[in-house]
């Protein structure tokens, strides 16, 4: 633990060079990491946070929201990315290595349901994805949502659904499923979020779901209500402004209250031009633009 | 050796210490390390394996679960489930399908090799099948996911085609090279006098070898297998790919099931050092260890046993 703090110690000192005097050809690298709902949207403002600070490279990569968290925990990154809130167990342990996460939300996301482009479904609700995902729940045919699938095999339903650490997976069970809700075993389980909609995209019997910056013209994005209300369409809108029901705030997570180097990035993301950025690559902004 | 060096320093002999002698040292310094280092490695490797997961699996660890129940739900909440029943199941179906494949073709392909094909074509027939144990798992994982996936979908009318029957065939594939380079060498190990005994009573061709060099190779031949049984229960990548990785109690060969090591590939990059989740992973990592070891050594016996009763 000692050495965790001696590590982050060190790295916090070498990131304060960089937001003011920097030696010649001294750059300061941010390890960003975490959330593959974010990943796109994270590389981008690197790459322009880049454009005007020449001096700052930020390093990202995904694998998943559970992945940023760990790497918070065991202190190897700067900034983790994730899709959930982190949990009380994964805050107290951060703790104990010395990393106190301090988190940002940085926008919304619109979590959408995918189905096959054939698919003739209209819409659907939050009680059927719960049957159609959740242990004991119905739904295992299409036929039991008064749905023919042209140019599937059968009519049993191929659920898509992704790993176990992923942000979205947490979302999803707890806003579907409910708190303590299980997930039904046996659905194809993806490694991102690119795989669910390239799963989609191939099988005419699936159902996935994903953040709705990964929707593709090649698959369907259903409209979500809850029972009884109207059918609401997943979009930038309607995610920020709260009106569909499945939507998220999306997190960034920084070791302790953010210093130097960190403290621009941040500033930098929530600021119109990094929030301009979030928007262009699908996701709602945190508050007016 | 010793006595004779003991020998020699009585007499007054005495190593000359030259440059010849230096590396003489220095060359079998490098070569102790060498030789020693794989069974250092096996060690730490279970030493870390161990450390990591055993005192979970052995004291907090529900076993009655982990082995009775399909559930792996590691970070659900409030209560994880970590029932590894249907991560067995996929392994042993996936491996068990495989080896449905694998051995007809690899014992075939041994045999022709072996017994009929001479000259430029056997060499180039054993080229080929080395070539073939060349291909890197995630290009078959790449080949189920692509291809076989819409081939499986289309020929069989099934919803999707990531199933025991894909992960199985491109496991298959990827096993029999090795298993046919075993059973090869197995059946080369015949002695030839057997043969021409067996021809000058008349044999056939086939009697000679379905009576006589079969049963004589009898147990490199098992070796064969079960060392392509190790290969199936820790290949990772392409089963990742190619099985569906859902959690499922397989049924049928058109079943999606999640395997063992595709379970700790996928997950263990995840997980916070210490954690419940992590400590269960590498129990499974225990569990694949004490299997493939298992086979192997039985491999091993088996070969050795041949060999011993030869010399």
């Amino acid at each position: 633990m000692k050495l965790y703090t001696a590590l982050t110690l060190a790295v916090l000192a070498t990131l304060t060079s960089c937001g003011g005097n920097v030696n010649g050809g001294n750059r300061t690298v941010i390890q960003n990491k975490g959330s593959d709902t974010l990943v796109n949207v994270a590389q981008t403002w690197a790459e322009e946070y880049r454009k005007i600070h020449p001096d700052c490279a930020v390093a990202v990569s995904g694998g998943g929201s559970g992945t940023g968290i760990a790497a918070m925990i065991n202190g190897t990154v700067d900034i983790a990315n994730s899709s959930r809130v982190m949990k009380e167990r994964e805050l107290k342990m951060a703790r104990d290595n010395g990393n106190n996460p301090v988190p940002f939300i940085v926008g919304y996301d619109a979590l959408a349901v995918f189905v096959h482009k054939d698919n003739p479904i209209e819409s659907i609700t939050i009680e059927q994805l719960a049957a159609i995902y959740g242990e004991g729940g119905e739904i295992t045919r299409w036929s039991q949502l008064g749905i023919t699938v042209p140019g599937a095999s059968g009519d049993e339903m191929v659920r898509v659904s992704r790993q176990n650490n992923s942000g979205t997976y947490a979302y999803f069970r707890e806003a579907v499923l409910g708190r303590e809700g299980n997930y039904k075993l046996g659905s194809l389980d993806m490694h991102g979020s690119k795989d669910v909609v390239e799963l989609v995209m191939n099988t005419p019997s699936a159902i996935g779901y994903s953040g709705l910056a990964y929707a593709t013209e090649h698959v369907k994005v259903v409209p979500v209500s809850i029972e009884g209300g109207a059918p609401v369409v997943p979009t930038v809108d309607s995610a920020g402004n709260g009106s569909y029901p499945i939507a998220r705030p999306l997190f960034m997570y920084t070791v302790g209250e953010p210093e130097g180097a960190v403290k621009d990035y941040m500033d930098w993301i929530l600021s119109d031009v990094g929030q301009q950025i979030l928007l262009k690559k699908g996701y709602a902004p945190v508050g007016k633009l | 050796m010793g006595a004779l060096r003991e020998e020699s320093a009585q007499r007054g002999i005495e190593d000359r210490i030259d440059a010849a002698w230096v590396w003489d040292r220095i060359a079998k310094a490098v070569i102790f390390i060498g030789g020693i280092s794989a069974i250092v490695f096996v060690i730490s490797i279970f030493i870390f394996v161990a450390k990591e997961g055993l005192g979970f699996a052995l004291f907090d660890l529900d076993k009655s679960q982990f082995f009775g129940s399909p559930a792996w739900r590691p970070t659900s909440e409030p209560e994880p489930q970590f029932g590894a029943l249907a991560l067995m199941a996929g392994t042993a179906s996936v491996t068990g399908f495989a080896m449905l494949i694998a051995v007809p073709f690899s014992l075939g392909s041994a045999i022709y090799i072996s017994e009929f094909a001479t000259g430029r074509k056997r060499e180039y027939l054993k080229i080929l099948v080395e070539l073939l144990a060349a291909i890197p798992s995630v290009v078959w994982g790449f080949i189920g996911l692509t291809i076989m996936n819409p081939l499986i979908i289309q020929v069989f009318n099934v919803p999707v085609g990531l199933t025991i029957l894909n992960a199985g065939v491109i496991l298959g594939l990827m096993a029999a090279p090795i298993m046919t380079t075993i059973a090869e060498d197995a059946l080369k190990a015949v002695p030839d006098g057997y043969r021409e005994a067996a021809e000058a009573m008349g044999a056939t061709r086939w009697q000679v070898i379905r009576w006589v060099v079969l049963p004589s190779a009898k147990k490199g031949l098992v070796a064969a297998i079960l060392l392509g049984v190790g290969r199936g229960f820790g290949e990772t990548m392409a089963v990742l790919m190619a099985s569906g990785h859902a959690i499922n109690l397989p049924t049928s060969p058109f079943d999606s099931v999640r395997a063992l090591t595709a379970t700790i590939a996928s997950e263990l990059g995840e997980t916070a050092r210490g954690s419940e989740h992590y400590k269960a992973l590498f129990t499974l990592g225990i569990l694949l260890f004490l299997v493939t070891f298992t086979i192997n050594l039985l491999a091993d016996i088996l070969v050795r046993g041949r060999k011993g009763k030869k010399a």
